[in-house]
């Protein structure tokens, strides 16, 4: 079996309209995240307080709220996904002041159990994180930094590996992948937490890798084609790397809709991430990473061009 | 052709029973984190100015003393904050006195600067402090350990953390009495005798009639619960500040019980503690002497006679399980400052059961569903691709093991997505040789160009997302940590299996058919 045989698609003729729909996608999401206040940031990083409880009879949202009486005015009540039977409930406190001094850390999620266990609600409790100020701050920071250095650390293998205009590309591609997965998970009301970024950080190792694919076929095809412009040497070599991106792309994203599927609810975000930053990054070396590295390269040809233009009209 | 087959073949046969080995069996090798096992992680964070202040008040005290022995009078020597303390009113006739005991008693510690009318300044040194501070929290870590982990058995971790040098982490697997966890690391475990010169009394003002409702500089008021049995009403105490014997003095603490058959905790005192609870019994019979532990008087009895035993008992309410962690923690000495709790994560044990049982089935569904596709997009070959990527998985686990590394929950999607860069390496190949074959190489050529062309592209690959892993590594904490190390070593594992595996197997088909047979890819 195969597909794509022999591909001739002018995926270059398109680089625009790739450019102006991310800009458009990438625009809109930003735009959706101002909006809420910055992107959805999970416990991990704003801190606060995320019980979860499994009840022995299917319980809905509404009995907990009751339940929780006046803590539910700050309390978000969801039931977690996937769970059969609506027995399954994520309680989500806000941080709250002083909460670091002695044991007092504890007392917003000693006071959800004793309140579900006093409204008769009898309750197992699955999980319960609780991250004070200090940790969120000390998180975020690190998050951020860890997602910046490993940019960093791929921009600087690239640029030894490929000119510039090319490695400009692959990280522009990086960085619209990221973008792309940021705005998803605001979209489909997925949280940041460290299982996220985790997610995230991968993603920019996957994307950087399809997109080396293509741009080592572009170097041996250089070598070949040395007459023919590079629009169309990255045209030829995005075709004849097709199949394997696309082949690739299905078959970790199959792996990947298995752990989405089964994996649970802890994964959940993980997988999530994963699946659409495996979709983005296809996409984005298809149509981003070559079309940003055709514009750079153009436009540092044609700088050529003009000066050596003037070299030759000096000369005479 | 194909001369090195066989020790190809060894290799990987070598290889994998050596990862088999290394897991066999899984229950026992294979080490399981938090998230999967259930059990509490906590971070907790030392005030090591409390180990800072008491150091300055110390040596306030200390001082004062010295100057006494010399009878050289002061009006005051106080701490004035966590470093630094003042002395005052030093006579003009006994400064140069004063100085030389002053450089006796403090001066590693402390500079001192003079101020006027006699006074003095003294400042605790950076470097001393900083020692002090990175001391108490080594003392805290070794304390808590011996407090959750008193035999050495359990698989609890606690170290320091984080890079503000005051943080420190606790894991504790599998643990399911997480508060009476928390309290046994908190308590402070300051155990004191201090001498009562008044009270009980149900308020604080009784207590200071006497003293024309002043307190004293060296008295102070302690809360307490009544020494009656059964009576557990608030009472205060006002004892002396400095205390007659403090838990350094303590050898041992074991639980006992009491003459009315309660559980007690009885200890032992060391020798030098011996002789100051002699000294102090023999001068004060007749008195009461406060049993104070974390700033509460547990209880109050009066001096008999002289006591020159090494044995003393703690009494009150206690429950046979609170007698048995005070004498934990009494054991394990005091911390040296107070604790304040920055993260807390617990996970019931029946997550970490679903989690183990979702992360194997998504595995092997994974596993399964990629399979499928390999054969039929593959045929033959993905019979290789399989066999490259179940290898890769298995040394993978071996190379987990052998490293030391514990799996976690996104430990086992790293797993997942190895098979997904297994995928990858293999695709990429026989991508290739598909268009090698094309341009009508023969089945031997157009193998070994595959592999040698594309060898490059997975180092490339391989490389950019090792660069990632290894960021990721360093960021994180326990369950991302897993998520890297295992990307990590998948990836390492992967080079080995997709060019040096899958290769081979190629190789061995093909040597098992004749010359310009056809390659089922």
């Amino acid at each position: 079996m195969r597909i794509f045989t022999n591909p001739n698609y002018n995926f270059i003729k398109w680089r625009w309209h790739a450019l102006v729909l991310s800009a458009l996608v990438i625009g809109a999401g930003i735009a959706t995240m101002i909006a809420r206040g910055g992107p959805p940031l999970g416990v991990d990083f704003e801190g606060g307080t995320v019980i979860v409880v499994r009840f022995a009879q299917p319980t809905g949202e509404d009995p907990v709220r009751r339940a929780l009486g006046p803590l539910s005015a700050e309390a978000v009540v969801q039931q977690t996904r996937g769970s059969a039977g609506e027995n399954e409930i994520m309680i989500r406190l806000p941080q709250r002041q002083g909460l670091e001094q002695g044991a007092s850390l504890e007392a917003d999620a000693q006071a959800v159990k004793d309140s579900l266990t006093k409204a008769g609600l009898p309750h197992e409790v699955r999980s319960t994180e609780i991250v004070g100020p200090v940790i969120g701050q000390d998180l975020k920071r690190k998050g951020i930094l860890a997602t910046l250095t490993a940019l960093g650390g791929i921009l600087a293998y690239i640029a030894l590996r490929f000119r510039p205009s090319f490695g400009v590309g692959a990280i522009v591609a990086t960085f619209h992948d990221i973008l792309v997965t940021l705005v998803m998970l605001t979209w489909f009301n997925y949280e940041l937490s460290l299982n996220v970024i985790a997610a995230i950080l991968t993603i920019t190792g996957y994307s950087v890798n399809d997109t080396i694919v293509v741009f080592d076929r572009v170097r041996e095809n250089q070598r070949l084609m040395r007459r023919e412009p590079l629009e169309q040497i990255v045209n030829k070599s995005v075709n004849q790397t097709l199949a394997r991106t696309v082949i690739t792309a299905g078959a970790t994203f199959l792996a990947v809709v298995a752990l989405y599927l089964f994996g649970g609810e802890v994964l959940e975000g993980l997988a999530f991430t994963l699946l659409v930053g495996i979709v983005t990054g296809t996409y984005s070396t298809v149509f981003i990473a070559a079309a940003i590295a055709i514009i750079l390269s153009r436009r540092s040809a044609g700088a050529q061009a003009v000066t050596q233009a003037q070299a030759r009209a000096k000369r005479v | 052709m194909y001369k090195n087959l066989r020790w190809k073949l060894l290799i990987i046969l070598g290889v994998t029973a050596w990862a088999v080995w290394s897991f066999t069996p899984p229950s026992t090798k294979v080490k399981l984190g938090l998230d999967l096992k259930g059990g509490v992680h906590l971070v907790l964070r030392v005030n090591t100015g409390d180990a800072v202040k008491v150091e300055t008040d110390t040596a306030a005290e200390q001082l004062l003393e010295a100057l006494k022995t010399a009878k050289v009078t002061v009006t005051a020597s106080r701490p004035t904050s966590p470093t630094t303390f003042v002395v005052e009113g030093v006579p003009q006739a006994s400064d140069q006195q004063f100085r030389t005991i002053a450089d006796q008693q403090v001066n590693t510690a402390y500079e001192r600067e003079p101020g006027v009318g006699g006074s003095y300044t003294f400042r605790m040194r950076q470097n001393i402090e900083r020692t002090t501070r990175e001391g108490a929290v080594t003392q805290a870590i070794q304390t808590i350990e011996q407090r959750v982990n008193p035999d050495g058995t359990a698989e609890a971790v606690v170290a320091p953390y984080g890079s503000a040098g005051d943080q420190i982490v606790v894991q504790l697997p599998g643990v399911s009495d997480i508060p009476r966890a928390k309290s046994l690391i908190r308590s402070m475990a300051q155990l004191q005798y201090k001498l009562v010169e008044g009270g009980p009394a149900s308020d604080e003002k009784t207590l200071l009639s006497p003293h024309n409702g002043q307190l004293p500089a060296d008295f102070e008021i302690l809360p307490g619960v009544s020494g009656t049995r059964g009576d557990t009403s608030r009472v205060f105490y006002l004892v002396r500040k400095v205390a007659a014997i403090t838990g350094s003095d303590l050898r041992n603490a074991k639980p006992s019980l009491d003459e009315f058959n309660q559980p007690a905790v009885s200890f032992t005192l060391k020798s030098d503690g011996v002789t100051k609870f002699t000294r102090v019994t023999e001068q004060n019979v007749g008195r009461q002497l406060a049993i104070v532990l974390d700033g509460q008087v547990r209880s109050a009895p009066v001096i008999e006679a002289r006591i020159a035993q090494a044995e003393a008992r703690i009494t009150g309410s206690f429950s046979q399980q609170e007698a048995q962690d005070l004498s934990l923690v009494l054991r394990s000495g005091a911390l040296p400052a107070s604790l304040d709790y920055l993260e807390q994560r617990e996970i019931g044990p029946t997550l970490g059961r679903d989690s183990i049982n979702s992360g194997l089935t998504a595995s092997a569904a994974g596993l399964a569903l990629v399979t499928i596709f390999m054969f039929a997009y593959y045929k033959g070959a993905g019979f290789n691709a399989f066999v490259s990527i179940a290898i890769n998985l298995v040394v993978l686990l071996g190379l987990m093991v052998s490293w030391g590394s514990v799996l976690t929950l996104p430990g086992i999607a790293g797993f997942i997505l190895t098979i997904g860069m297994g995928v990858d390496s293999n695709v990429l190949i026989f991508e290739r040789i598909r268009e090698e074959l094309a341009a009508n190489k023969g089945a031997r050529q157009a193998v070994a160009a595959g592999f040698d062309r594309v060898f490059i592209t997975i180092v490339d690959t391989h490389l950019t997302s090792l660069i990632a892993a290894a960021f990721l590594f360093n960021f994180g904490t326990g369950p991302i940590r897993g998520f890297a190390t295992t990307l990590m070593l998948g990836l390492l594992s992967n080079v080995f299996t997709a060019v040096f595996v899958s290769r081979a197997l190629f190789e061995l088909q093909l040597s098992r058919k004749p010359a310009g047979a056809r390659l089922s890819i």
